[in-house]
């Protein structure tokens, strides 16, 4: 295997691990217990979508960070960023549709230059807005130094990564220097009233293990973040997400190259739980890629798995084609339904 | 290379009940509760587990326990402390019998 160099992308440096064909023949040839059988067996014969909650919208690739986890790949050599024609077809679905939470991911979607006109525009169709914010961004030029005031302003829900209360697993994971850039900009989003009581501004976090492990119990890690956070930095958040790294992209490579494959494959197999699965974030939502094609995750997208369906791009969004369609599962599913599962906003069963 | 030691007989820890399947049963069933949230949290056990699995040089207990405090939430500082605690309850049990052997070198002394 060619040497996985830190600060650079997987496809910027050729590497097997960003092409989803090489990724999906290594999952189905681990020798492991088909995901659908398990869904079989747990009286899941027909996974199929049950309404519409969100639309998770990935405007781009481009990041400063370059994570060792990424499922994206993002990274500062990424140039797939969506174009503001793409966000008028996404407008355009939305106003036909009566899910009107939207969920901003990347990369870092702040780098997408009509990332604010497509806040503005959403926050105008009247939509709840998520952003997936690395922290970081908010200091990595004085351009984004407002963000905080722009994200106030239209109520949106920050959701930010911190795998730690310190700065060893932090930075292990995320970069040198992250663990305190991402303190000084949870300081700046406390201080226009993020995670604030009675603010109407949350704040989330969001915990994944830095390493070949499962997440904590997410109740349990929450008191302690919120307790070290606010001891140490007097920092206040609201909720905190615990999320199991999904093999695939990075974390893949990872897994492969430090010889933890078989056994967190197996973990995560053996610790299937048919509540999790029929909880799935996958069954109410649908992830729009940079380039406008639909998927029934931000995973599938990323492997290429586009929805089951004959429209298979934004700018042919009909509601009632999408409800009740088949998800297309693969071996990267079991990441979301280990043990208390494992979605977006955290727990699952 | 043949060992004592196997890292793939954890895993096979279950079968102990093949040669005695009641006490085994019930050995699980136990062990099962002691490990569930109580007085204590899961964590705090893990964190225990792991410091008495140093105290007693189990390496399967190392390895397991190692891997649970991890997912129970703990870093390397907190798991290194615990290992201390045991440290220092081991070297503490040797010196504190220094004062037999001084009661007993004062008993023989003039």
């Amino acid at each position: 295997m060619s040497e996985v160099k830190s600060h650079i992308s997987l496809k910027a440096q050729g590497n097997n691990f960003s092409e989803p064909d090489y990724q999906l023949e290594l999952l189905h040839n681990a020798g492991l217990t088909p995901f659908r059988e398990n869904l079989e067996r747990s009286g899941l014969q027909s996974f199929a979508t049950t309404g519409l909650d969100v639309f998770q919208v990935n405007v781009g690739k481009m990041c400063n960070q370059v994570c060792k986890h990424c499922h994206v790949d993002a990274g500062p050599d990424r140039k797939e960023i969506m174009t503001k024609e793409t966000m008028l077809q996404v407008l355009n679905a939305i106003s036909k549709s009566t899910c009107k939470t939207v969920d901003l991911t990347g990369g870092a979607p702040e780098m997408n230059p009509d990332f604010r006109w497509f806040v503005e525009s959403l926050s105008i169709l009247g939509c709840k807005i998520m952003v997936r914010s690395n922290l970081t961004i908010l200091l990595a030029n004085p351009k984004y130094h407002d963000l905080p005031e722009f994200f106030a302003k239209h109520k949106v829900e920050v959701i930010s990564s911190l795998p730690y209360y310190s700065a060893g697993k932090t930075d292990a994971q995320r970069g040198e220097g992250v663990f305190g850039k991402s303190i000084e900009a949870l300081k700046m989003l406390n201080e226009v009233g993020y995670g604030q009581e009675n603010s109407g501004l949350t704040i989330n976090l969001v915990y994944n293990p830095s390493g070949a492990f499962l997440p904590p119990d997410q109740n349990a890690l929450e008191r302690d973040f919120k307790d070290r956070l606010s001891r140490q930095y007097g920092i206040v958040f609201n909720n905190l997400f615990a999320i199991t790294n999904l093999p695939i992209s990075r974390y893949l490579s990872y897994l492969v190259a430090s010889d933890n494959y078989n056994a967190y494959m197996e973990k995560l197999v053996n610790a299937f739980n048919p509540v999790a699965a029929s909880n799935a974030m996958c069954r109410s939502m649908i992830s729009v890629s940079w380039d406008g094609f639909l998927y029934d995750c931000d995973f599938n997208q990323m492997l290429d798995l586009k929805i089951a369906s004959a429209k298979q791009h934004i700018s042919d969004f009909d509601p009632t084609e999408f409800s009740g369609r088949n998800i297309i599962v693969s071996q990267h599913c079991y990441g979301c339904t280990a043990g208390a599962g494992s979605s977006c906003g955290g727990t699952t069963a | 290379m043949e060992t004592y030691y196997d890292p793939k007989d954890l895993k096979k820890f279950g079968k102990i009940t093949e040669f005695q399947k009641e006490l085994g049963e019930k050995y699980f069933e136990y062990y099962g509760a002691v490990f569930k949230d109580g007085a204590l949290t899961k964590r705090e056990k893990a964190l225990i587990a792991l410091a008495v699995a140093h105290a007693v040089q189990c390496p399967y207990c190392i390895d397991a326990y190692t891997e649970d405090s991890m997912e129970q939430g703990c870093d390397e500082e907190q798991m290194m402390e615990a290992v201390h605690v045991a440290a220092a309850i081991r070297g503490g049990a040797s010196l504190v019998h220094g004062v037999q052997m001084m009661n007993k070198y004062k008993d023989l002394s003039m």
